[in-house]
């Protein structure tokens, strides 16, 4: 690919990106959030159309006029978003749009069988039947059915877009023996991430991409993951994660065994004002749990937590940031002033009535607070960016002036810009006395922004420390093994 | 979204959102006009059309809320009719005509409050639980009224229904001032209060709603209690211009009053209506009806009519939020 250009509307969503994958390899493709590589990825796979640039593949002119025909060329794609149909069987779905027709058009699926056994069976997963239905599978044998529709049909490139983003470590590795095993076969897999860990584990080769363009590409291993990092983010690190001199204070919440309906088993900590505490973990290890148990979004199992002090005092104590800003965090159609004073209505009140003068001058404060980019209050939310929704999902929080605030990924879908923003208000916010919790998937984020990490591993959180003690590698390594487990494994290292 | 407030006196701001209904009732107006001009626009074919909007009216205001909140009332027909029935009966026993219409109004809400508590703690989805309450309503209708009509004086509500010119006020009948009354006061609430505010948030994104501390259950139940309500006045209504407690009233009337809330510019999906659209959706349909008749359009036509309306309304409404997107 070189030179490729695509824009939608006003937004230059690529602006010059030149990548070269070659036979039998693993290329990743690096970026924040935001920089392209879905629209990239698109245009490969023939769901959008380049404004200009060229693409080749095998040496011959690649235009698809669409996801079909990209698959006839062997291209296929792997969505971040699992695309299977529940109510279908495995056959059903990996067939989905392709089916083989028998005689008066009905599904003939002996002649269909066979190929879905030989895909299963390539990625030597044979147990998973045909005729199964998809909503009884495991959310890693969901990936690896889409792996599967993929290989129906001869791929030569295959892309996929952040495949690990809701599997275990467990279902990972599998997912990994797989692409090991079709690196061997000669496909080219182009493996989108932005965990680079799991780049640097399984890749040959990246290509950088920051703000629709290329930056950077090289041989993994040959290359600093700083400089990677600092690549993606286009800024160093020190800039990335301003730092705002706060002080603890008193404890403002109590949690002592506190269980909750699916995840959480035990979870004991103490909160104080003015401090940022971080809890990592896996994705499903009832990180949201906690904090929709502490919010009262989901009921105690047993355990208890208490708030003490200002919070206690606080007519609402909790807020919550939903991890999933678009289903749960904001209603989209309505303005920026009615997602923002949704909740705690009362300074807009003339007696009976609500006053849209007064939201729209407590809407005009925060937009100015945050620096938030919008029409005015009475844009519909859903025309902001991401970085935009976010802070006025945080608003919220704001205005509703509660002591304790729960930050479920707090960046996630957000430009680096608004990020950096983010942390400095968090910042901000803790100096100002507040208690934050925040759960986040991303280390970096958690050792750049934090006081105390615990790693909350299979629904019980491990102990805190101060994130002057903390790494990565030993947070990814709790998260992964459980801290009990961890200790066991680096005084075996020792001894041995 | 806030173009009610003092702030911004400009008029489009005001009209656009209920722009498609608006336009939709004058070209009705003046296609009839057109082909009727003495008759249809006569001082007495306006109160004839004004009075016949009255019940579907009410029921659109309370239908508004329910649509806004993303939920479905399908019980409203049944619920006139009972509400008509209990009104009847409790005038039959020779109380006031304020008791009846207090007791067709308290049916119209009991029946509300069962529909909410189904529907917000029973976590029954409202499509399901007013479909039951349809016939439940309906059943106890004509169980009350042992299966017959139940003849009743009605009093002073016959009066408000009346178009007799001792009754009128300004040349309409005291109904359908109470209702333009009701109209305005429930557009306000639904734009202007913490209920109303609610009430769309939850019709929006209900697991927002939740999130930002909105007692979700309980304000659904409020809004199908007062859904009932205007159920249960639009059955007062209907005793009062019948004079009898007919439990085989109203059957089907919901669709009408459903439509009437489509029509006015709602979204099925929750998080759009407005009262003042429910309204012209009303009148729109209550004058195609009755243009139809006066120009003896055979009533089949009449139904073919009101379906395009209804599929072209929402069409239209669609189209334009693509463009909006786009």
């Amino acid at each position: 690919m070189r030179g490729v250009r695509k824009a939608f509307g006003p937004v230059q969503a690529l602006g010059g990106v030149d990548l070269e994958v070659r036979p039998g390899e693993v290329h990743a493709l690096i970026g924040e959030n935001g920089a392209g590589k879905s629209t990239l990825m698109k245009v490969l796979s023939g769901a959008h159309r380049a404004d200009d640039g060229s693409m080749s593949l095998d040496g011959a002119n690649y235009s698809p006029s669409g996801p079909l025909d990209a698959r006839a060329h062997g291209v296929a794609m792997i969505y971040q978003e699992l695309t299977l149909a529940p109510h279908l069987s495995v056959l059903e779905n990996i067939f989905l749009g392709r089916e083989q027709r028998g005689r008066m058009g009905r599904m003939d699926r002996k002649a269909m069988r066979p190929a879905v056994e030989a895909a299963l069976q390539r990625l030597e997963h044979p147990d998973i039947r045909p005729e199964t239905l998809v909503s009884q599978l495991s959310t890693g044998a969901r990936q690896l059915v889409e792996v599967a529709r993929a290989l129906v049909g001869e791929a030569k490139v295959l892309v996929m877009d952040e495949p690990t983003s809701s599997l275990s470590r467990k279902d990972t590795e599998r997912l990994f023996a797989v692409v090991n095993r079709l690196r061997e076969d000669g496909v080219s897999v182009i493996y989108i991430s932005h965990f680079l860990e799991e780049v640097e584990e399984i890749a040959d080769r990246f290509t950088v991409l920051r703000d629709g363009e290329t930056v950077g590409s090289g041989v993994i291993g040959e290359v600093e993951l700083d400089h990677i990092i600092e690549m993606m983010v286009g800024r160093s690190l020190d800039e990335v994660f301003p730092q705002v001199p706060h002080q603890q204070g008193e404890v403002v919440l109590r949690a002592h065994g506190l269980r909750g309906p699916i995840h959480l088993q035990d979870a004991s900590f103490e909160l104080h004002a003015g401090e940022i505490f971080g809890i990592a973990g896996l994705v499903g290890a009832g990180r949201t749990e906690l904090l929709r148990v502490l919010q009262g979004l989901a009921p105690s199992q047993g355990g208890s937590f208490d708030f003490v002090g200002a919070a206690q005092r606080a007519s609402a104590a909790t807020g919550l940031l939903s991890e999933d800003r678009k289903e749960e965090g904001l209603a989209l159609n309505l303005s920026l002033g009615e997602n923002l004073t949704l909740g705690h209505a009362a300074p807009l009140l003339q007696g009976p009535w609500l006053s849209h003068a007064r939201r729209r001058a407590v809407t005009r404060e925060w937009i100015s607070e945050l620096a938030v980019r919008c029409a005015g209050p009475d844009q519909p939310i859903g025309d902001l960016s991401g970085g935009n929704q976010q802070k006025i999902a945080f608003a919220r929080l704001l205005h509703a002036g509660v002591p304790v605030l729960l930050l479920d990924e707090p960046t996630r879908g957000v430009d680096v810009g608004s990020k950096v923003e983010i942390y400095r208000l968090m910042g901000k916010l803790a100096a100002q006395g507040k208690a934050l919790l925040v759960v986040s998937s991303y280390l970096p984020e958690l050792l750049g922004v934090c006081d105390r990490v615990a790693v909350m591993h299979r629904g019980v959180l491990g102990p805190a420390r101060p994130v002057a003690e903390c790494t990565e590698h030993g947070l990814l390594e709790e998260a992964t093994r459980g801290s009990g487990e961890a200790a066991t494994m680096s005084a075996q290292e020792s001894h041995g | 979204m806030n173009d009610l407030t003092a702030s911004r006196p400009a008029i489009w701001p005001m009209i656009r959102p209920i722009a498609g209904p608006l336009l939709g009732l004058l070209l009705v107006l003046a296609l009839f006009w057109f082909l009727e001009p003495d008759a249809f626009l006569s001082a007495r074919n306006l109160r004839t059309v004004s009075v016949q909007t009255v019940i579907v009216g009410l029921g659109a205001i309370g239908m508004t809320f329910v649509i806004a909140s993303g939920g479905i009332d399908l019980s409203i027909g049944s619920v006139i009719a009972l509400s008509s029935v209990v009104a009847a009966a409790v005038a039959k026993a020779g109380y006031d005509p304020m008791l009846c219409a207090m007791a067709g109004v308290a049916t119209g809400a009991l029946c509300g409050m069962v529909n909410g508590l189904v529907i917000a703690r029973l976590g029954v989805i409202p499509f399901i639980a007013t479909l039951g309450m349809m016939g439940v309503a309906r059943g106890v209708a004509k169980w009350l009224a042992s299966e017959q009509k139940i003849d009743a004086p009605a009093g002073w509500l016959e009066n408000i229904m009346s178009k007799a010119e001792e009754f009128r006020i300004l040349g309409l009948p005291q109904a359908v001032w109470l209702t333009v009354f009701l109209a305005i006061i429930f557009g306000l609430v639904l734009r202007h209060t913490v209920l109303g505010a609610h009430t769309l948030a939850i019709g929006s994104n209900e697991d927002t709603a939740r999130l930002c501390g909105v007692r979700v259950g309980r304000t659904k139940v409020w809004i199908y209690v007062l859904c009932g309500i205007f159920g249960g006045l639009a059955g007062v209504m209907t005793f009062g211009r019948l004079t009898v407690g007919d439990p085989t009233t109203a059957i089907g009337e919901e669709l009408d009053v459903i439509a009437a809330v489509v029509i006015g510019g709602a979204s099925l999906a929750g998080g759009e209506g407005r009262i003042a659209g429910s309204i012209l959706g009303a009148l729109l349909m209550a004058f195609l009806a009755n243009g139809c008749n006066l120009t003896g359009v055979p009533n089949y036509v009449q139904e073919i009519l009101i379906g395009v309306i209804i599929v072209a309304a929402v069409a239209v409404d669609r189209y334009r939020h693509r463009a909006m997107e786009a």
